[in-house]
């Protein structure tokens, strides 16, 4: 493997402050060499990551520069866009994501996502978290009271709707809803939860409460987070990446990754710490 | 050749060179692989073990035709990673064949209800086509055409007459109609406020969802005699079938023309009104115009609509067979000489009927033909 | 100067858009108030569940409302499932492409094909052809050619009106396509797609030169799907046209309209409640 046998240090275009993992076992997803094309344009390319398992990644970058389309290879969502192409290994839990015959829907079952715009069902709250297990069988109703109702605690939204689970997810409040959502993908017990700008469309006091979540589960989850709030990356994060288009039409590359403390306070790319320290984006 | 390359060929060192075959092989398997995204039923999936277990012993078709076919080792997901030394084995569940199966089968039986629009449509043309083609033989084609004269019991089967007094129906409709549809539209769309919106829409939705005979019989109750006071004779004749054909018309086009505004978007108002240009300037010189091919569509989907309506006309047209002779002179047309005569219509004047109705059908394929160029018109001019 | 005539031309314009939408209102009123004075006065127990007799058709007009509602019902059940799930097709699996090009083409030509001609289709097609006798069966195969293509547009808007982050939502936990289209989209559409479908329910009680020549004209009672009978439509055509019977053509004209507007207000009422229950 050319990969594993080259120098990690100067993999790619990408400066990474803690080296790469040599065994595919040692990260839950291990990407190496990935491009990324939206029919013709390559939006991204060669990007080289570990994400090690039961701790927070979070990509950051200005707006546009492929974090999220990064984040949606991970699950395959990119699929449900027409004519979107995957060039690279992209391995999760040493499987190969895009290998010949692979099941989506099983992988997302196990790499959950959340998205920007809170989107619960219109159904109501108890449908909601109740979605994923039936779609697995579970018919039994005092098992399924038994995950909507830790999966809802899990999520710390338990507390403000036990006593109306059979209202309409969409009655909630933005930043219930999203932690609706959460309790959602927590209920089907993904390994992986992906989220994309989660906190972007809702209030402060509800981002707090996401947060001290995130921190609650990661040591049964392994999170991804992508925020364009480089303060929250640094409050919610183990792990940094940081994404960055430079010129327009061109490719966005993966410029630097590493541990969260690393990249914040001591980064090596020089492009890196002109967008922590705010030259641009 | 970088575009096209597989992401496993790029994945993979691979020491000796690619031929051709291959390359395409490794392609084709990747549009496999889409083709059976989100069509596999998480229902139908067993563990992990019987997934390898129901592909045991079976070597996928690319395999097979790669040559890569070991006969006792059990194809699976161990597969992967055959070109890579030692690249350790993964646990992603395949897509199993049941799933594979059972979701085909659900897309099979949509698209088959998606082709029954395609057989319907087919069918009624090919049909009425052949139930009309003696008309060839036994009136000639330039006879039926052309002829001026339609008598069943002379054996005159001429369907000029009805030919022009459908166009003179329709185009008098349209005249009245169309204008006043595209203000109604324009008004719904641009002067109204939200309460007053909420009224006329209602209102040109119901006008809709009248029935075409009672239209029909209003004319007949209403306007006809109201014609008649006006004009003399009978008051059934163009000029009723053009106030009512008017009326019936206006909200298929004033629907489709406010859909057509309201696509527009608001900034080009906007950008308008802040160069001091009053209401009026601005829907005339910004907003009709942007929405010009809309409102095209909308007058020719309008047209169709008059062109086939039958009860409606049937009963105020005064169904004479003769050409147009003046606004209030009797006349008929393609679709109420049909509902006419079918009743009793024998031998070759019910071949001509069903001529008449292979015409008609053409009419109004061609209306919706033209429709779909002018949009795709529009998008070249757009785009 | 030239600012004043500016503003003259404005209000003149404008005003004349008010006089277009007065007149597409007025015009509602006028067949509405029309039908509604003329023919609430007829509007008796007696004319809605009796049989007309004598020459004149004197008496009720109870076995056309029933064929009118049976044929509709018929080609309902016939048109629906089929139109629902080639829209499902067209908003959910097609891919852009030369076979949904000529579908969506031969639906917008079905919708146009001019409702005499799908009669004369349908007369010689199950009829003559098939053997089939002038019949609601007949009738509603025929109908169901017309409202075809009407349910597929409702609904398939109905489901592309469906957020696509909710689609997401659903494929992201691990859900099929399948799973996602008749767990969450289909119920998300619903309330689009029953209003749809009454309205399309309107358009056909409403639909004579189809069943004129595929149902019958004598009127019957009809209990099996080939027994004939006799449409309101067709009943207010004859009474209208042979003016033998006026008040009851009016009171025809104001049930058959009625039944519309009932129709009309039950598909708002059900989009309003639908929306209330998720709020």
């Amino acid at each position: 493997m050319v990969v594993l046998s080259g120098d990690v240090e100067k993999l790619g275009p990408t400066s990474y402050s803690e080296p790469l993992v040599e065994n595919p076992a040692d990260a839950t997803f291990y990407v190496r060499h990935l491009n990324f094309w939206y029919g013709d344009f390559n939006a991204l390319t060669d990007v080289s990551l570990d994400v090690r398992k039961h701790a927070i990644t979070a990509f950051i970058g200005p707006s546009g520069c492929g974090k999220s389309t990064f984040l949606r290879c991970l699950n395959r969502m990119n699929d449900l866009i027409a004519g979107t192409k995957v060039e690279g290994t992209l391995l999760f839990d040493q499987a190969d994501i895009y290998g010949s015959g692979v099941d989506p829907v099983d992988l997302r079952r196990r790499v959950g996502m959340i998205f920007q715009q809170p989107n619960p069902f219109p159904q109501s709250i108890y449908d909601n978290v109740a979605y994923g297990p039936r779609l697995q069988g579970i018919r039994n109703k005092n098992e399924l009271d038994a995950i909507v109702e830790k999966s809802l605690d899990k999520a710390n939204l338990w507390k403000e709707v036990k006593g109306i689970l059979n209202k309409n997810g969409l009655a909630l409040s933005g930043g219930q809803q999203q932690r609706l959502c959460i309790a959602r993908v927590l209920a089907v017990q993904p390994e992986v939860i992906l989220m994309d700008e989660p906190c972007s469309a809702i209030d402060p006091t509800s981002v707090q409460k996401i947060e001290d979540l995130m921190h609650e589960i990661k040591d049964q989850v392994t999170i991804i987070i992508v925020t364009h709030n480089m303060q929250q990356a640094a409050r919610v994060s183990d792990y940094t990446s940081f994404f960055l288009q430079e010129i327009a039409g061109e490719p966005a590359i993966l410029v630097e990754s590493g541990p969260t403390s690393e990249i914040f306070t001591n980064p090596i790319d020089q492009r890196t710490e002109d967008y922590i320290t705010g030259r641009f984006g | 050749m970088s575009d096209e390359t597989n992401r496993d060929l790029s994945a993979y060192p691979i020491e000796e060179p690619l031929s051709e075959e291959f390359v395409e092989l490794e392609e084709f398997r990747h549009e496999e692989g889409e083709l059976v995204d989100y069509q596999s039923d998480s229902d139908d999936l067993g563990t992990l073990d019987e997934a390898v277990e129901e592909d045991g012993g079976r070597n996928s078709f690319v395999d097979v035709l790669i040559g890569n076919v070991d006969a006792d080792a059990p194809v699976g997901i161990d597969d992967q990673f055959v070109l890579g030394e030692e690249m350790p084995t993964g646990k992603l569940q395949l897509v199993t064949r049941q799933t594979q199966i059972k979701e085909f089968t659900l897309m099979s039986i949509f698209f088959a209800c998606a082709i029954v629009a395609v057989l319907g449509v087919t069918l009624i043309f090919a049909f009425v086509a052949y139930k009309a083609f003696p008309i060839f033989t036994e009136v000639g084609i330039g006879n039926f055409l052309t002829g001026t004269e339609w008598s069943g019991t002379e054996g005159l089967f001429g369907i000029v007459p009805f030919i022009v007094g459908s166009f003179v129906v329709t185009i008098g409709a349209l005249v009245i109609g169309a204008p006043l549809a595209v203000m109604t539209a324009v008004f719904m769309s641009e002067l109204a406020s939200p309460k007053i919106r909420s009224f006329v829409r209602p209102a040109v939705e119901l006008l809709a969802g009248i029935p075409s005979v009672v239209y029909g019989f209003f004319g007949v109750v209403v306007v006809a005699p109201f014609i008649a006071r006006l004009f003399g004779g009978v008051g059934f004749g163009p000029l009723t079938a053009w106030i009512i054909l008017a009326i019936m018309i206006v909200p298929t086009i004033a629907t489709l023309t406010e859909d057509a505004l309201g696509a527009i978007p608001m900034g080009i108002r906007e950008a308008s009104f802040a160069m001091g240009a009053n209401q009026w300037q601005t829907i005339y010189k910004v907003v009709l115009p942007a929405a010009k091919l809309g409102i095209i569509d909308a007058i020719i989907l309008g047209m169709g609509r008059a062109i086939g309506e039958t009860m409606a006309v049937l009963m105020v047209v005064g169904n004479a067979p003769q050409l147009f002779a003046g606004i209030t002179a009797p006349i008929s047309t393609l679709t109420s000489q049909i509902v006419l005569d079918m009743g009793y219509a024998t031998g070759t004047q019910r071949t001509a009927l069903f001529g008449m109705a292979a015409i008609l059908f053409l009419i109004s394929m061609s209306l919706v033909l033209f429709v779909r160029l002018l949009s795709r018109f529009g998008q070249e001019m757009s785009g | 100067m030239s600012l004043k005539r500016d503003q003259m031309v404005n209000n003149f314009a404008l005003s004349l858009f008010w006089i277009a939408a007065g007149i597409t209102v007025a015009a509602l009123f006028t067949i509405i108030i029309y039908v509604v004075v003329r023919g609430i006065g007829v509007i008796t127990p007696t004319f809605v569940f009796t049989w007309p007799h004598g020459v004149n058709a004197e008496g009720g007009i109870f076995p056309t409302i029933i064929s009118s509602i049976y044929v509709t019902g018929l080609a309902m059940l016939i048109a629906t499932p089929i139109a629902v799930l080639a829209a499902v097709y067209l908003a959910e699996y097609a891919k852009q492409g030369i076979a949904v090009k000529i579908i969506r083409f031969a639906a917008d030509s079905l919708a146009s094909v001019p409702s005499i001609v799908m009669g004369l289709f349908g007369f010689a097609f199950f009829i003559e052809a098939f053997g089939l006798p002038l019949s609601m069966l007949s009738a509603a195969l025929a109908l169901s050619l017309l409202m075809l293509p009407i349910i597929m547009r409702t609904t398939e808007e109905a489901i592309r009106g469906v957020a696509r982050y909710i689609r997401w939502g659903s494929y992201g936990m691990g859900a099929t396509k399948w799973q996602t289209v008749s767990r969450v989209v289909i119920p998300a559409a619903m309330p689009r797609i029953i209003t749809g479908l009454i309205l399309a329910m309107g358009r056909a009680i409403g639909e004579t030169a189809v069943v004129f020549y595929t149902m019958g004209q004598a009127i019957n009672l009809p209990a099996i799907p080939t027994d004939s009978g006799r449409a309101m439509p067709i009943h207010l055509y004859l009474l209208a046209v042979e003016g033998i019977n006026m008040p009851a053509a009016y009171g025809t004209a104001f049930l058959l309209m009625a039944l519309i507007f009932i129709f009309n207000l039950i598909a708002r009422l059900i989009a309003r409640r639908y929306k209330k229950l998720q709020e």
